[in-house]
């Protein structure tokens, strides 16, 4: 088979994740979204120097993960694709703040290792929770729970088109490729080049969302998507949010790493100081 | 009986000046089959896109099932005419098949069952239930052309519109693309350029050159007419002609 839109972007694969059966894809979009936001939410409080309190957020992903029978790989593969724009913005921080924070035998930290860490940690967290969100619940499930929650219509059917439109994108743009590569023998891209084939991607990318603007008038498209099924909250879903928010708040409040660890040491030390 | 398509004088324009239609006159009865031929450019396509008003016309009228092409019937006019494009990649963009089959129907505001009744109805029609579950970008061309119809047939139009429907089909795709369009007994207007699926499937030929309706009648009569066949740019089927080899 050649190389589809679906090797480009892999938004194919996030689909089909989502078009499985667990409990957690069987929960209300809503409860989800209010659930991962809550989770972004509070990963994104905790202060700049902060690391081993976060650990234990993984649990939330990875249960999630877990049940709704996402592999772990295929996400962890996805969010890695963001990670360069992440160094980028914490690169800086060991560069900047060289103030000595911790001592691990012989070496010293400094307080920009350490927030570069918690950077990295808070971006996967995030990111990998997102993920998780639209492979259990697909990105239309998502919008729709969004809509539900009072965001405004126009902003979820721009996100839902983008979906449909990065497949005619990714399309176009590996169709230009390997005709460019069919007569390019091995020479690279010039600038001057790129910019023709930029543009040739975009009027042709134009072109094509016109035309399947005009199929989806043709079926009766009245400017939004309808939903697949009418939402349902279930006892379920209510109980799903409320477990996660108390988790996420007293995770916030009680770092459980230092309590642990405050434990071994009492254990260690019967309790002298 | 009143005629389901009626257009009385219809042009259009391009909005780079070129005229695709100069003025075209016909009638369409309920459950005729009728051809739309013409060499490349002639006017099919834009012909077409009037038919369920994604293009509204310069000039004259088009009703369809007695409805005026107006803003105020355009709805209405969607759900009877069903569009199969030339491009299936262009009507496909679901993640499934039986999504993007469901499309038309949840448009229409139908419930869940029933919009699952219709596309299982529609699938089974064009024979791709086990398609159902597939993403579009996984089928065959041949596939994908079933499954393109199949999404116009779940909105149970009065009217089917197709623009080339066998392109790109390999010979044995094609038979079966003829075989499930010959069971179809609604209104059916095909344009192409396989003249030898209209002289299977359409009693009668509309023939367009230039933006005008050169010829209008029974598809037999107008592929003896060579005359008109060599203006038109338009050549006899194959089976019209003699054997290559035996010259018979």
């Amino acid at each position: 088979m050649p190389p589809g839109p679906e090797s480009f972007l892999h938004f194919g694969t996030l689909d089909a994740l989502a078009a499985g059966d667990s409990p957690v894809h069987r929960l209300d979009p809503r409860a989800k979204v209010l659930a991962t936001g809550l989770f972004i939410l509070t990963v994104a409080s905790f202060g700049r120097y902060e690391v081993a309190a976060l650990l234990p957020f993984a649990l939330f992903p990875a249960a999630l993960m877990a049940l709704g029978g996402i592999p772990a790989a295929f996400i962890g593969r996805r969010a890695l694709a963001a990670l360069p724009f992440v160094l980028l913005l914490a690169a800086f921080n060991p560069l900047l703040d060289r103030a000595p924070m911790l001592t691990l035998g012989p070496l010293g930290v400094s307080g920009g290792w350490v927030s570069f860490a918690s950077i990295l940690l808070r971006f996967l967290l995030t990111v990998g929770s997102a993920l998780v969100l639209v492979a259990t619940t697909s990105l239309d499930g998502v919008c729709l729970g969004l809509e539900k929650l009072g965001l405004p219509r126009a902003f979820t059917q721009q996100v839902a088109f983008l979906h449909r439109y990065a497949f005619v994108l990714g399309a176009e743009t590996v169709r230009i490729h390997r005709a460019r590569t069919l007569r390019a023998f091995g020479r690279k891209v010039s600038p001057r080049e790129f910019a023709a084939l930029a543009g040739q991607l975009l009027l042709r990318a134009w072109d094509r969302a016109g035309r399947v603007h005009v199929a989806m008038l043709s079926r009766g498209f009245t400017g939004h998507l309808p939903a697949r099924r009418p939402l349902r909250w279930k006892g379920s879903d209510l109980l799903f949010t409320a477990c996660c928010a108390a988790l996420f708040g007293a995770l916030r409040l009680w770092s459980l790493p230092r309590f642990l660890g405050n434990l071994a040491a009492h254990a260690f030390t019967g309790g002298r100081p | 009986m009143s005629a389901i398509i009626e257009a009385v004088d219809l042009a259009y324009r391009y909005p780079d000046g070129t005229e695709a239609l100069r003025g075209l006159t016909f009638s369409i009865q309920a459950g005729e089959t009728v051809a739309i031929v013409g060499a490349n450019g002639a006017g099919k396509s834009t012909l077409l896109h009037h038919l369920n008003g994604t293009v509204t016309p310069a000039r004259g009228t088009l009703a369809i099932d007695g409805l005026p092409l107006t803003g105020a019937h355009l709805v209405e006019i969607r759900r009877r005419v069903g569009m199969v494009f030339q491009d299936p990649d262009d009507q496909l963009f679901m993640p499934t098949v039986a999504e993007d089959v469901g499309f038309g129907p949840r448009n229409l505001g139908l419930p869940p069952d029933e919009v699952e009744a219709r596309v299982q109805g529609a699938l089974a029609l064009v024979e791709a239930l086990a398609l159902g579950p597939k993403p579009p970008y996984r089928l065959s061309a041949g596939e994908k052309r079933r499954v393109a119809i199949a999404t116009a047939l779940a909105m149970e139009p009065a009217i089917l519109v197709m623009d080339e429907p066998t392109s790109g089909l390999d010979p044995r795709s094609r038979r079966q693309l003829c075989r499930l369009l010959k069971a179809f007994e609604f209104t059916k207007i095909i344009a192409t350029h396989d003249l030898d699926l209209v002289l299977d499937l359409c009693p009668r030929t509309l023939v367009i050159h230039g933006g005008l309706i050169m010829a209008d009648g029974p598809t037999l009569e107008i592929f003896r007419d060579e005359d008109l066949l060599a203006t038109c740019h338009l050549e006899k089927p194959l089976s019209m002609q003699g054997c290559p080899v035996c010259g018979g």
